[in-house]
């Protein structure tokens, strides 16, 4: 699969999920869809009945659910459901996203509707931490930058942006924007590493090591 | 120069740095529910990788548990699968379970301290943003996401971003009828929900040292909603006390050697903290929140805010609040009338919680508009409450009182909900839209007084006017 047809997802309007499947990610291209809004929580983002399953399939045709749907259920106005918007696959967001519960449902059900970047003014530590492990960057921009972003998506729904997570840059609308990424999530989406299992496992001498010192791991009693 | 308690825990529990700049940090407990982990070992099956430590792993069951019918199979069938799940993973794995009816079941964030298990200078995770409430008894403890939760699985192991020390001095004495959970909404009202973003919070000053072990996992629990991933205060002989006779507490001929290296992880007295902030114990009273995330809160004596007189990046965040609350701003926010009131969630669903409650509600009754549900936040705590007879106090006044602890209204992951636009005075954690399991359904947090006294009162009341 090319690296741009997996940029391009489909799934906005409740296809089957699509999940992130490069191993290297370095550039991010797609069209922008501005979710405006500070403090945004992952309650919002994937209300809690839907965590009944044992799996994340599905959750893709969920995402923002109370808020694109009245109890009818009539559509509300959300960008969500914004045919403009529909298959573009950078949000644009405000201030604290992804904050509240830690449930990794939320960029699941981000990224199964079909999200392949956040730009935000700022996210919620554990939110990006777990788009991080599920191949999602997010990126900090400037608050004038994002409201400038926004504005742009809304004014040019068909334009592509382009990100470099490599120069630390996205080009939109004639305009380019630096932005700022935790460094480590930087380093695992160049390295093909965002999946942190293996190199944790690389570890476990050494973490056995560690345990063998801790002086708490020995005391108490055998859970039985 | 001195060290901080979480400086010390994270060398102590470092494996080495990776490849990114993040530590890999090791995990000496390890808790797990039903909600966020049956992805994480069937990704553990996907790659063929074991569980590597199940002796420091420990399961428990409570956010889609019925808690008005504990038995088995539940009446919904997909709370039934993920609890088969769980269970079945923890039997195959050689995983602690605490099944209801052990004696031992309860919140995650209950038990951990309430067994012994969340001990003083140690690091924690589990899959729920509300780990930090074992901060309480001085362990760094952060939620994780089920990505995370297959990774401590796999290697007992984290990686994880070492984060700043923001110093929260608590100083002075609180006023009477000022609890932790007040504390707690204070400061973030103060400092904002997004303030604690790329910090451990450091609950200090001489409130804090007067606190009860359980009133600071209370203000630890609310660390996440300050945007803060961890949150703790300093172990000390309260601490230590704590820890007498629990099921997993150190046993008794090396009880003292955990005890000093308990203590001797609290932070220096001369450590160095990356920002610092003061409050005044004597500025706080019993709280209220009047909008949709947990800072927008006032003192029970005050007027929900005109949005107009708010700073311009709060103004529009708090006219839709108000929208969605269906509060005026500029009105007092005593007088507002509630349909529901909940005691319980892993913020306060403790013995002393209850005891609080249960000092407003003897001898009174639930006023007649108002459900008002009880979920005591272990199996242990429920004991300890009939012991004392204080469920009697609760069912007396009109409470339901339930048998079966679990996150009940905080999440409405099982048969406890609000319908439509009820509003609900609750002891838990968040007043998003929607949480308490009505997309319209609307949510005043507040402490356990507080919400006894608005039970009987049907309408917001300050507590201090009952005891």
């Amino acid at each position: 699969m090319s690296m741009d047809a997996n940029r391009t997802p489909k799934n906005r309007q409740g296809d089957a999920d699509c999940v992130v499947t490069e191993k290297f990610i370095r550039t991010v291209e797609g069209r922008c869809i501005p979710v405006r809004g500070d403090d945004i929580d992952t309650d919002r983002i994937i209300p809690a009945r839907f965590l009944t399953s044992i799996t994340f399939e599905g959750l893709g045709k969920l995402a923002f659910f109370d808020e694109r749907f009245d109890q009818s259920p009539n559509r509300r106005e959300h960008p969500f459901n914004d045919l403009r918007f529909c298959g573009a696959s950078i949000m644009v967001v405000g201030r604290n996203f992804g904050c509240g519960s830690s449930r990794e449902h939320a960029p699941q059900a981000l990224m199964r509707n079909g999200t392949r970047a956040i730009v935000g003014e700022s996210f919620a530590a554990i939110f990006a931490d777990n788009c991080c492990s599920i191949g999602i960057p997010t990126l900090c921009l400037q608050k004038e930058d994002v409201c400038w972003m926004m504005d742009a998506a809304e004014k040019n729904p068909g334009a592509t942006a382009k990100i470099s997570i490599q120069n630390r840059e996205i080009e939109f609308c004639n305009r380019t924007l630096p932005f700022q990424e935790d460094e480590s999530h930087r380093r695992a989406f160049l390295d093909g590493r965002w999946d942190a299992v293996y190199e944790l496992l690389e570890g476990q001498k050494d973490a056995d090591r560690v345990a063998a010192g801790l002086p708490y791991v020995s005391l108490g009693r055998k859970p039985g | 120069m001195g060290k901080t308690l979480l400086e010390k825990v994270w060398a102590a529990h470092s494996v080495r740095p990776l490849s990114g700049g993040k530590t890999q940090l090791f995990v000496g407990r390890h808790f797990i529910h039903e909600v966020t982990s049956p992805q994480a070992f069937a990704m553990l099956a996907e790659r063929g990788l074991d569980v590597r430590r199940p002796d420091l792993t420990f399961a428990t069951m409570d956010h889609v548990i019925p808690t008005d019918c504990p038995k088995r199979p539940f009446p919904d069938s997909v709370a039934e699968k993920m609890a088969a799940e769980l269970e079945g993973n923890a039997r195959k794995k050689g995983i602690a379970f605490f099944c209801p009816g052990s004696g031992r079941q309860g919140i995650v964030h209950v038990i951990g301290p309430e067994l012994g298990i969340s001990q003083p200078g140690t690091t924690i995770c589990c899959g729920d943003s509300h780990t930090c409430t074992h901060g309480g008894v001085g362990a760094i403890a952060f939620g994780i996401g089920t990505s995370q939760v297959r990774d401590v699985l796999a290697t007992q192991t984290v990686a994880a971003q070492k984060p700043k020390v923001r110093l929260v001095e608590v100083a002075g004495n609180t006023r009477k009828g000022t609890c932790a959970k007040d504390v707690a909404l204070h400061i973030i009202r103060t400092l904002g929900v997004n303030a604690g973003i790329g910090y451990a919070y450091e609950y200090g000053g001489s409130a804090v040292g007067r606190m009860e072990v359980e009133e600071r996992l209370t203000l630890c629990n609310m660390s996440i909603e300050a945007g803060a991933r961890m949150g703790y205060a300093n172990p000390d002989e309260k601490t230590v006390k704590y820890f007498e006779g629990r099921e997993f507490s150190p046993p008794a001929e090396v009880f003292s050697k955990a005890a000093e290296y308990w203590k001797s992880a609290a932070s220096d007295s001369d450590a160095e903290y990356d920002d610092s902030v003061q409050i005044n114990a004597q500025d706080i009273g019993p709280m209220v929140t009047w909008g949709t995330n947990p800072g927008q809160a006032i003192c029970v004596d005050e007027n929900v805010p005109l949005p107009d007189g708010l700073p311009e990046s709060g103004r529009k965040a708090a006219q839709d609040a108000l929208r969605y609350m269906g509060l005026e701003g500029g009105k007092p926010v005593a007088g507002t009338k509630i349909d529901v009131a909940f005691m319980g969630s892993c913020t306060n669903s403790r013995i002393s919680d209850f005891r609080a409650a249960a000092t407003v509600l003897g001898g009174r009754k639930v006023a007649k508009s108002v459900r008002a549900i009880a979920v005591p936040g272990s199996e242990k705590v429920a004991s300890q409450a009939k012991a004392e007879g204080i469920d009697e106090i609760f069912k007396e006044a009109g409470f339901e009182w339930r048998q079966t602890s679990g996150c009940s209204l905080c999440i409405a992951m099982n048969p406890d909900k609000l319908s439509g636009r009820q509003l609900c005075a609750s002891t838990s954690n968040r007043n998003f839209p929607g949480r308490q399991g009505s997309p319209s359904g609307r949510t005043l947090l507040m402490g356990p007084a507080m919400v006894a006294a608005a039970a009987v009162s049907g309408e917001v009341v300050d507590a201090r006017d009952f005891v």
